[in-house]
């Protein structure tokens, strides 16, 4: 596991923290980072519903990346980085698997779909965001978040 | 009584009232111990109705609503009734946007959960 960390003032003189970090490939791993995040999260000013919100998302997306991209190989690594100022959450997930197509993962709100037990994670990472998106390979998420004013 | 690890369940009338330990229910083991447990009040306890009290919980994985869905239909499958209250407006939210607030039956207290079913 590697990881790096900075904590600085911006020109507008805002605090800003940045972390990146990698993680095993185990169920459990998004720990490594989450604690530290919302925090950091907190330290910045963000409500505690826009603190939950991102925890969702960063988790969802964590486990995505562990379970379906790397599929718990011990080999590989998922890749986090994450910005976090007062205004603007970034957090960007790679994984060393084939990617996925997020336009086929189907829309568990529909009415045949509703009680299917999975496939609800990506749903809530894009309510919860401000900005989504994916490289063309699909093994790397990019999320942001930006304060409502 | 079985002895459980992620959920406290007391009894009221026929219905029994399921209280979760974790406050956060995200981790994957807890995750499937807490299936098995609220699973086992349908197939082993044979309780029909049940009433979960999310009081104590702070937040929940798409992993914890897989669960809880798959509850619900073995709950339905059994003739039995499902009701969930003290949830929280951010988990409110997370069941919202997934639309399971039409599939659960959500009320706001112990109190209103225990009238509804009479």
């Amino acid at each position: 596991m590697t990881e790096s960390s900075s904590h600085h003032d911006s020109s507008s003189g805002q605090a800003e923290w940045q972390k990146s970090i990698d993680l095993p490939s185990e169920r459990g791993a998004s720990r490594l980072i989450m604690e530290e995040l919302l925090d950091r999260l907190g330290e910045h000013g963000w409500a505690s519903a826009d603190i939950f919100s991102i925890h969702l998302a960063a988790e969802e997306a964590i486990v995505n990346a562990i379970v379906h991209g790397n599929k718990l190989s011990a080999d590989k690594k998922v890749h986090v980085e994450c910005f976090v100022s007062p205004t603007t959450v970034r957090i960007e997930i790679t994984d060393e698997g084939d990617g996925f197509k997020p336009d086929e993962v189907p829309d568990c709100t529909q009415d045949d779909r509703l009680e299917v037990p999975n496939g609800r994670g990506v749903m809530l990472i894009h309510n919860f965001m401000t900005r989504v998106e994916y490289n063309e390979k699909g093994n790397r998420v990019l999320m942001e978040k930006v304060r409502d004013t | 009584m079985a002895q459980y690890r992620r959920i406290g369940v007391t009894q009221n009338n026929d219905v029994a009232i399921v209280s979760f330990n974790d406050k956060k229910i995200l981790d994957e083991a807890s995750i499937q111990e807490l299936g098995a447990e609220l699973f086992g009040l349908v197939e082993q306890q044979s309780m029909g109705d049940i009433l979960l009290n999310f009081t104590n919980v702070e937040f929940l994985s798409s992993a914890a609503l897989g669960k809880l869905i798959t509850l619900d239909r073995k709950v339905k499958a059994s003739k039995g009734r499902m009701k969930m209250c003290n949830i929280r407006p951010e988990i409110f939210e997370v069941f919202q946007i997934t639309k399971l607030n039409k599939v659960f039956d959500i009320r706001k207290d112990e109190t209103e959960a225990m009238t509804a079913f009479g």
